[in-house]
């Protein structure tokens, strides 16, 4: 790993809402074909760490390097420039609309005159989703009628189908059964395969031993530590999500 | 049956909910018309009934946009009369004094006037709605008292009159039509161009593979729509002008005035402007970036913004729209009465926002289409001219309307839940 460059540096992340450090400089990085999981309870800031990766939250401080290059992420249309795609852990869909528009929201392709090209989009929809999710039928209906796992693999087709380089995953696997559960995981391998970069935000410490290649905990808004995967066990990595310490270290007095 | 009636229709690919507004109108049309024997299907009672619902259908289809992202607007009506008194007094007291009275170019400027004071006037509400985040229905309440005081400082009150006379022909009237034989061509155009429109749609559905309606449905649905444009036309082109508006009327056709001459009104121009602002509606909601963007804002904002969608400049453009239309109507509001007092466009927000809210327009935000908008004016226009025919005293009239509409939403409420949308 040390050879690469870091795909994505984070450094010195900080942001606050209203006196509260959600984020109190945090810094941590991704290489090209790793996968990082970024672990802690709930409010302990992984989310809005990433956000203002994904361009959703402007960082009050610290710097975002791209392939060693520093870069400036103020809204989502920046990060997406920056080859950044994030599937959140609310999908972020619009439910009225179906799902080719939902993948190309933002992205549209058009006709020569300018006008959307519905056609266009949903023969494309239909390609990507026979790669990810075959059994998916409904190209018509609004996203509101599709269940939890469609609706998923919606806004995972979503990430895929732009080439991203930095992919960033909410809590991917939260609302799935455990046969969509396991198309997730593939997808995951197969992407990591391809040498894309992915944060994988989780509170389920199994699939993060399963999956990941560093854990990133984080424990009221700032980082615990970073530690590889290989060299901990699940209570280790446990323990420093409801401790937070890294192992081997004493409780810090707070 | 109804099973075979449904599949049936849904191989016609119609809306049920069209459906359902249509049957409204036709039970609604054919109820005056027994009620008041025959008078109120009449090729008079439709023209004038296509005139007066042309004016809060244009700020109808406006108003889907407003109400689809979770808006309101409450300041069209206050608007109307200020954009209306504002270009009358430009073209009686400022135009003449300028390129002379009864000039040419006076309409073109007032009208242009119009759309522009509209577009600007809504535009900053929209920046006020959507940078400074003032609620849309705190602001456009704000501008529905500003309006209607700033109408009045136009002119201190007075009315004014006359308007331009080329200006009036956007009201309609007997002068304002296309008369017959341009009503004629432009509905073999406006045929013409449904056909090419469904054939087109066929093969782009063809080249990439998609399923296609059956070709009797597609030729059932080009019949539907050629009989409509075609029966329009031939409506409106058997209302006959009254005989003392007969020598006018000729001279400016360039008709030889002989004894016996029977002329007909044909469609009226505000009709057109209906007609040709519903089009253009209709293509921004369904073919423009920006049409999709409202709707994804209506359904999601938070995933539109997300997705990179500037939704701040989004609600400024929504209401810039908006504005124009009511420019638009403005215009006909008032060129339809060729004089503009300090009442014109009282109560008309209501009207606008119940059109759209009857033609399946959601608040909830995310649903609602520009021809359902024009289809519930319509059907608003219906009942208040039919309850006038049939003699209803206006008070009455008022609380019939304010039933129907909460009974209106209340069915689309049990339709959305039925149907799961």
């Amino acid at each position: 790993m040390s050879a690469k460059s870091p795909l994505v540096e984070m450094k010195h992340m900080s942001i606050a809402f209203g006196g509260i450090h959600a984020v109190d400089d945090v810094s941590v990085e991704l290489y090209p074909g790793e996968v990082v999981g970024l672990l802690g309870h709930n409010g302990a800031g992984k989310s809005t760490l990433i956000k203002m990766l994904s361009g959703a939250y402007a960082a009050d401080s610290g710097e975002i390097y791209i392939n060693g290059e520093r870069a400036v992420i103020n809204n989502p249309r920046e990060a997406r420039s920056y080859n950044i795609e994030t599937i959140y852990q609310t999908l972020a869909l619009a439910d009225n609309l179906d799902a080719a528009s939902n993948l190309f929201l933002g992205r549209e392709l058009v006709t020569s005159i300018g006008t959307v090209d519905d056609d266009a989009m949903e023969a494309e929809t239909r390609k990507i989703m026979a790669r990810l999710n075959p059994n998916f039928r409904k190209f018509s209906e609004p996203v509101s009628a599709l269940s939890g796992g469609q609706r998923q693999s919606v806004a995972i087709a979503r990430a895929v189908y732009f080439n991203a380089r930095i992919l960033i995953m909410d809590e991917p696997t939260a609302a799935l059964g455990p046969h969509e559960t396991q198309m997730v995981s593939e997808l995951i391998k197969q992407l990591k395969a391809e040498g894309i970069g992915i944060f994988l935000i989780s509170h389920d410490v199994h699939d993060v031993m399963d999956l990941c290649d560093r854990a990133s905990v984080m424990k009221n808004g700032k980082l615990v530590g970073t530690v590889d995967i290989d060299d901990v066990s699940d209570d280790e990595l446990l323990s420093m999500i409801i401790l937070g310490k890294r192992p081997g270290e004493a409780v810090p007095e707070s | 049956m109804a099973g075979s009636a449904k599949s049936f229709l849904g191989k016609l690919g119609v809306d049920s909910r069209l459906l359902g507004m249509i049957g409204a109108l036709v039970v609604l049309w054919v109820l005056f018309d027994l009620i008041t024997g025959g008078r109120f299907l009449t090729p008079r009672n439709l023209f004038n009934l296509s005139v007066q619902t042309a004016s809060v259908a244009v700020m109808a289809t406006g108003m889907v946009f407003v109400i689809v992202t979770r808006h309101i607007d409450l300041s069209v009506g206050s608007l109307l009369g200020f954009i209306g008194m504002s270009v009358a007094a430009l073209q009686v007291h400022v135009l003449p004094e300028i390129v002379g009275l009864g000039h040419w170019s006076i309409w073109v400027v007032a009208a242009l006037a119009a759309v522009l004071m509209g577009a600007v006037i809504g535009a900053f509400q929209g920046w006020i709605i959507g940078y400074l985040t003032v609620p849309a229905f705190i602001v456009t309440l704000g501008g529905f008292l500003v309006y209607r005081g700033a109408m009045w400082w136009v002119t201190h009150g007075q009315t004014v009159a006359p308007l331009d006379s080329s200006f009036r022909l956007m009201g309609g009237g007997a002068d304002g039509t296309l008369g017959e034989t341009l009503s004629w061509g432009f509905g073999v155009f406006a045929s013409l161009v449904a056909l090419f429109l469904i054939v087109a749609s066929r093969r782009r559905k063809t080249k990439h593979g998609f399923s296609v309606k059956p070709v009797w449905a597609e030729g059932i649905l080009m019949a539907l729509a050629v009989g409509l444009v075609i029966g329009f036309v031939w409506v409106m082109n058997s209302y006959k002008i009254a005989k003392g508006a007969l020598p006018r009327i000729a001279e400016a056709r360039g008709v030889e005035m002989v004894d016996g001459l029977v002329l007909n009104h044909g469609v009226a121009i505000p009709v057109i402007i209906l007609l040709v602002v519903t089009v253009v509606m209709t293509v921004i909601s369904t073919r423009t970036r920006f049409g999709r963007y409202i709707y994804a804002t209506g359904g999601n904002p938070e995933a539109a913004e997300l997705s990179g969608i500037n939704t701040r400049l989004l609600t400024v453009k929504i209401f810039a729209l908006m504005g124009a239309l009511t420019g638009i109507s403005a215009v006909i509001a008032s060129a339809r009465l060729g004089a503009v007092d300090v009442g014109l466009g009282t109560l008309d927000e209501l009207r606008v926002i119940a059109a759209a809210v009857i033609g399946g327009t959601a608040l909830s935000g995310g649903f609602g289409t520009i021809y359902g908008a024009v289809i519930g004016a319509l059907i608003m226009q219906s009942l208040q001219s039919g309850m006038a025919s049939v003699g209803v005293d206006a008070p009455l009239q008022s609380i019939v309307v304010g039933i129907v509409l909460v009974f209106a939403v209340w069915v689309d409420i049990v339709y959305r839940r039925k149907t799961g949308a």
